[in-house]
């Protein structure tokens, strides 16, 4: 990843933050650090979030009760903290991502015809 | 295992979280943290390394904190774990309050019958706080009131009367202990001119009256020396609610002239519309001093006046009274013809206007207290049964570290937000209740006006709400937190608790005796009442009304135009259908106004002055007076319509008259010399008594000996005085009330300029004479009425609380043959021994506390035994009754159930 990608993906990671949080928490309830892992496995390592801003993220989408953390223990496992989607949560989450596609199909059509253009 | 835990926390400490919250991040960052090295420790890397780079999540010293300080800042609290110490004393208050809410929402019934009772103890108390604020305690609405004093004359017969104007003079000039002294007399005119002619209200004073109260105005002066002269010109000062009604608050009033009774008065100042004397306003006041009446100036002519004095600083009553017991000592040296035997009588302004409502207050203070005690021993009693159903909680509490103070303040805390709880609504209660007492019966209580809800009745109310929250959690908090740990435990709640039956029965008896005292003292009241109403007043009030009518009339006014006026009156009066018999009268009404004469019986000795004369009341009449008030005729004959200005003076006694004075001979056609009238009479009936002072009133204190003297026969110099106005009583077929009407139409139709007013039915005047005893007499029965269903209530409670615990002993005495009656017995048996200790406290504590109501008592002891004795069987078998319901469900106690869990 070059330079530019890297500092425009800082950019964008403030902005979807929250999206990216709901959306992993959307099929089943998971834990802070699962949350980091499949955030940075699944941008391919672009996107990563630290301990010191994921978890105020986390308490902050709780605040505003779009996700519930509840204490679980597993047989032989520490206990850990999952987060699941409210009820609230899915229906901001369901808004954010057509927001998110509204936008990306935006900017495709802008880029795209760009693109077009220069070709012809 | 790296320790993650304490490079966590040290990050956090800016953060100052609750701890509780704080381990939970640590704890599940830590989680994160050490997930991370696992999984780098597994990708190959060093221990070392591994630390590292998980450390490096936190990214410097702060960010996790200025991450989290917006988002959990007043979001978390810590899970309240009560009794258990932690954090700083006012949280952990903050903690005991939440606690309390959550455990009084838990049990709704509980809280709302513990509220609404300690509501109706507060707000009772509130409510007559508020009165003994408003009337005894607020200074008066004066500058420096203590220094207001009430001067009276005292002479054999009266103890406080006024004192002639050249008397008054004299006092103002010699005193050295008044900065100044002033004269008020009551004096209504009628105001023409300007609109609408009207009787207004008034006042002739002093010039320094207002001086004397401090009292400024807020346009123009007060009167001068000069002014209060015969002769000087006409002025008057005008009130200020009479100033905003007629002249629209006008501030060029000063100046302009008004119209009173004829004379034309130049308006010099105006006073505040705040002002009030004796409880009233004004609506205009003149100077007393240019009042030209030859007897007003008499020295042994006493007219009905007050008098004011403001004491000088520094100075005290009782030197105040040495220096007036030396001036009236020269007076009567000086003038013994007229105040021999006369000296003067102090007392305080403020003592003059509530001296005789004091005693009512403080009793009913003393019942209101009552009250509050018994409400505040039935939420302890509901405390004391809910605490056994929570020992189980208090014992975990105590095995889980709580201190043994920790768990009372948590009580505490919950009896004092009771308290709180109840004594807002119980401020509602007397914001309603004062208002309606007060409504209900003005003319009880002089500055009824004055009372409010204000902040010392606001503070009165906290602190009584905190000592009550205080006193019914008290004794159940340290009984509760005292529990035996492992016997709780192990019984799983059925616990021993004896010693709680014996405190719970303790305070039912306690409620009991309470209620004794209030039931006592209302039963003495009513028995009271009762007797008054059955006193002869020695007139028929019912169908009978009395009301006052102001003539028009001019300086010159002679007394053949007066009579022509008032004879011409009694005839449209006898017109109106259902009316049966009228009569005027000149102020003299049974117990209304008085008005004494001296006088000598002719053929025995003439006493050297007028002190020395014998005192008899007069009131003026026409014929029809004996039918109109109802009066009795024992002998002879009453006036008569031919007893008029031309035939010689007759008068008819009363009986206690008759035995006064001719106690062993016939007093018809005896002739007496009456000293002011300056008339020779002839004595030619005798009538029946009439109760002048009231029906309770102590008789031997003041002038009993009656007479009346036919109106038409007035003297000239005294008819003069019924030119403007006189007084009127009437007698009705039927609803007085249904007559008011067409009498007023007539007054009018006779002239237009003519007015009633002041209309009253006897009855009235009648059941005012005891207003204050009747007010007294209801309060006390509300009191003792509410003290009786809250003391069945406390019963009732303790009881069905009884029966619920032992249903498990019940059950086994009936396995064991015990009949229906057996526990009926048991049952009724603890209500009653529990009643019985309460009668026997409460009629001990009775007797010692009637004592201080003893002064209005009237007809019935303060030890009545007759009372006691109803009030102890009323309070047993209510009581008995309350154990009743608990009593049959004991009854029916199926034993195969009760034992069916063992």
């Amino acid at each position: 990843m070059d330079r530019t990608a890297s500092a425009l993906a800082v950019e964008w990671k403030k902005g979807s933050a929250e999206l990216l949080i709901l959306s992993l928490v959307e099929t089943r309830p998971r834990h802070g650090y699962e949350i980091s892992k499949l955030i940075e496995q699944r941008s391919g390592g672009a996107v990563r979030f630290h301990v010191a801003s994921l978890y105020p993220l986390l308490y902050r989408l709780e605040r505003r009760g779009w996700l519930h953390g509840r204490w679980v223990e597993k047989s032989g496992q520490r206990r850990r903290r999952y987060y699941r989607l409210t009820p609230q949560g899915r229906r901001i989450l369901a808004s954010q991502l057509r927001g998110w596609r509204q936008f990306v199909h935006g900017i495709n059509r802008i880029t795209r015809r760009t693109t077009e253009t220069e070709n012809a | 295992m790296p320790e993650w835990k304490p490079e966590i926390l040290r990050r956090l400490v800016p953060l100052k979280l609750a701890p509780a919250r704080e381990a939970e991040i640590a704890e599940e960052v830590a989680q994160h943290l050490e997930d991370r090295y696992q999984e780098l420790l597994s990708s190959g890397q060093t221990e070392n390394d591994s630390f590292r780079t998980a450390l490096e999540e936190l990214q410097g010293e702060d960010l996790l904190a200025r991450g989290i300080k917006p988002v959990v800042r007043n979001l978390y609290s810590e899970p309240i774990v009560p009794g258990k110490d932690g954090g700083n004393f006012l949280s952990s208050i903050g903690q005991d309050i939440r606690y309390a809410f959550r455990m009084l929402a838990k049990s709704p019934a509980f809280a709302a019958i513990a509220i609404l009772t300690l509501a109706l103890g507060i707000g009772a108390n509130t409510a007559l706080f508020s009165v003994v604020n408003g009337v005894l305690l607020n200074p008066l609405p004066y500058p420096h009131p203590s220094q207001l004093v009430a001067l009276y004359g005292k002479a054999p017969g009266y103890d406080q009367a006024p004192v002639s104007y050249p008397n008054f003079l004299d006092w103002q000039r010699d005193t050295h202990s008044f900065s100044s002294i002033a004269l008020y007399h009551n004096e209504d005119y009628n105001f023409t001119g300007t609109g609408e002619a009207e009787r207004v209200s008034g006042y002739m004073i002093s010039a320094d009256f207002f001086e004397t109260l401090g009292v400024k105005p807020i346009l123009g002066r007060t009167f001068r020396a000069d002014d209060d002269q015969v002769g000087a010109a006409p002025v008057a000062i005008l009130g200020g609610g009479f100033w905003g009604r007629r002249f629209g608050s006008s501030p060029d009033i000063i100046g302009k002239s008004i119209n009173l009774n004829g004379t034309s008065y130049t308006i010099v100042g105006v006073i505040p519309s705040s002002f009030s004397f004796y409880g009233h306003d004004r609506d205009v006041y003149t100077p007393i001093g240019q009042w030209n009446d030859p007897s007003f100036r008499d020295r042994g002519i006493v007219f009905s006046s007050g008098m004011v004095g403001r004491l000088k600083a520094g100075m005290t009553l009782s030197q105040a009274k040495a220096d007036m017991e030396g001036i009236t000592r020269n007076l009567a040296s000086a003038y013994p013809e007229a105040d021999k035997g006369m000296s003067a009588a102090l007392v305080s302004m403020k003592e003059d206007i509530v001296g005789n409502v004091q005693p009512f207050l403080l009793v009913l203070l003393v019942a209101v207290g009552f009250l509050l005690l018994i409400a505040c021993a039935n939420v302890a009693n509901l405390l004391l049964a809910r605490s056994m159903g929570r020992s189980r909680e208090f014992a975990i509490r105590a095995a889980l570290g709580a201190s043994h103070r920790r768990v009372i303040r948590q009580l505490l805390t919950e009896s004092i937000l009771l308290a709180g709880l109840g004594g807002a609504l119980g401020l509602l209660f007397a914001f309603w209740g004062t208002k309606a007492v007060l409504g209900t019966l003005p003319d009880a209580l002089p500055r009824a006006s004055e009372v409010s809800l204000d902040f010392r009745v606001l503070l009165f109310t906290l602190s009584v709400s905190l000592f009550a929250g205080i006193l019914f959690g008290l004794a159940p908090a340290l009984k509760t937190s005292r529990v035996n740990l492992q016997e709780i435990l192990k019984e799983g709640g059925r616990g021993s608790s004896g010693a709680r039956h014996r405190l719970q029965g303790i305070f039912v008896a306690v409620e009991v005796a309470m209620a004794l005292v209030l039931l006592v003292g209302a039963g003495l009241m009513i028995r009271s009442l009762a007797a008054l109403w059955r006193v002869n007043p020695g007139f028929n009030p019912s169908h009978a009304i009395t009301f006052s009518l102001s003539l028009p009339a001019s300086p010159t006014t002679s007394s053949a135009e007066t009579r022509a006026r008032l004879r011409a009156f009694d005839d449209k009066m006898l017109s109106i259908p259902g009316v049966e018999a009228v009569s005027v009268t000149l102020g003299s009404r049974p117990m209304q106004h008085s008005s004494s004469e001296a006088f000598w019986i002719e053929g025995r000795p003439k006493p050297a002055n007028l002190n020395e004369m014998n005192q008899a009341m007069f009131y003026l009449a026409e014929s029809g007076f004996e039918r109109a008030m109802g009066i009795t005729l024992k002998r002879g004959r009453f006036i008569s319509p031919q007893d008029d200005e031309h035939s010689p003076v007759v008068i008819v006694i009363d009986d206690v008259f008759a035995r006064t004075y001719f106690p062993h001979e016939n007093p018809i056609g005896k002739r007496i010399h009456l000293a002011t009238f300056n008339v020779q009479a002839e004595i030619v009936g005798v009538a029946g008594h009439v109760k002048q002072w009231g029906l309770g009133a102590d008789e031997k204190s003041a002038i009993e000996a009656q007479f009346y003297y036919p109106f038409m026969q007035l003297p000239d110099h005294i008819m003069r005085l019924a030119a403007t106005g006189v007084a009127v009583v009437l007698r009705t077929k039927g609803d007085p009330a249904a007559v008011t009407g067409p009498v007023r139409k007539a007054v009018e139709e006779i002239d237009p300029r003519e007015v009633i007013y002041n209309v009253q039915t006897m009855d009235e005047v009648v059941s005012n004479s005891f207003a204050a005893r009747r007010f007294s007499m209801i309060l006390l029965s509300v009191f003792a009425a509410l003290a009786l269903v809250l003391a069945c209530v406390g019963i009732y409670g303790v009881i069905s609380y009884l029966v619920g615990q032992r249903t498990h002993e019940i059950g086994v005495r009936v396995a064991l043959g015990a009949q229906r009656g057996d526990i009926l017995q048991l049952v009724l048996g603890h209500g009653a021994k529990m009643a019985f200790a309460g009668v026997v406290i409460g009629a001990a504590a009775a007797l010692g506390l009637t004592r201080l109501m003893a002064s209005q008592l009237f007809g019935v002891t303060a030890h009545d035994p007759l009372t006691f004795a109803g009030v102890a069987a009323l309070l047993m078998l209510v009581a008995i009754a309350a154990c009743y319901i608990p009593a049959r469900r004991a009854m029916r106690v199926d034993p195969m159930v009760a034992l069916r869990y063992e």
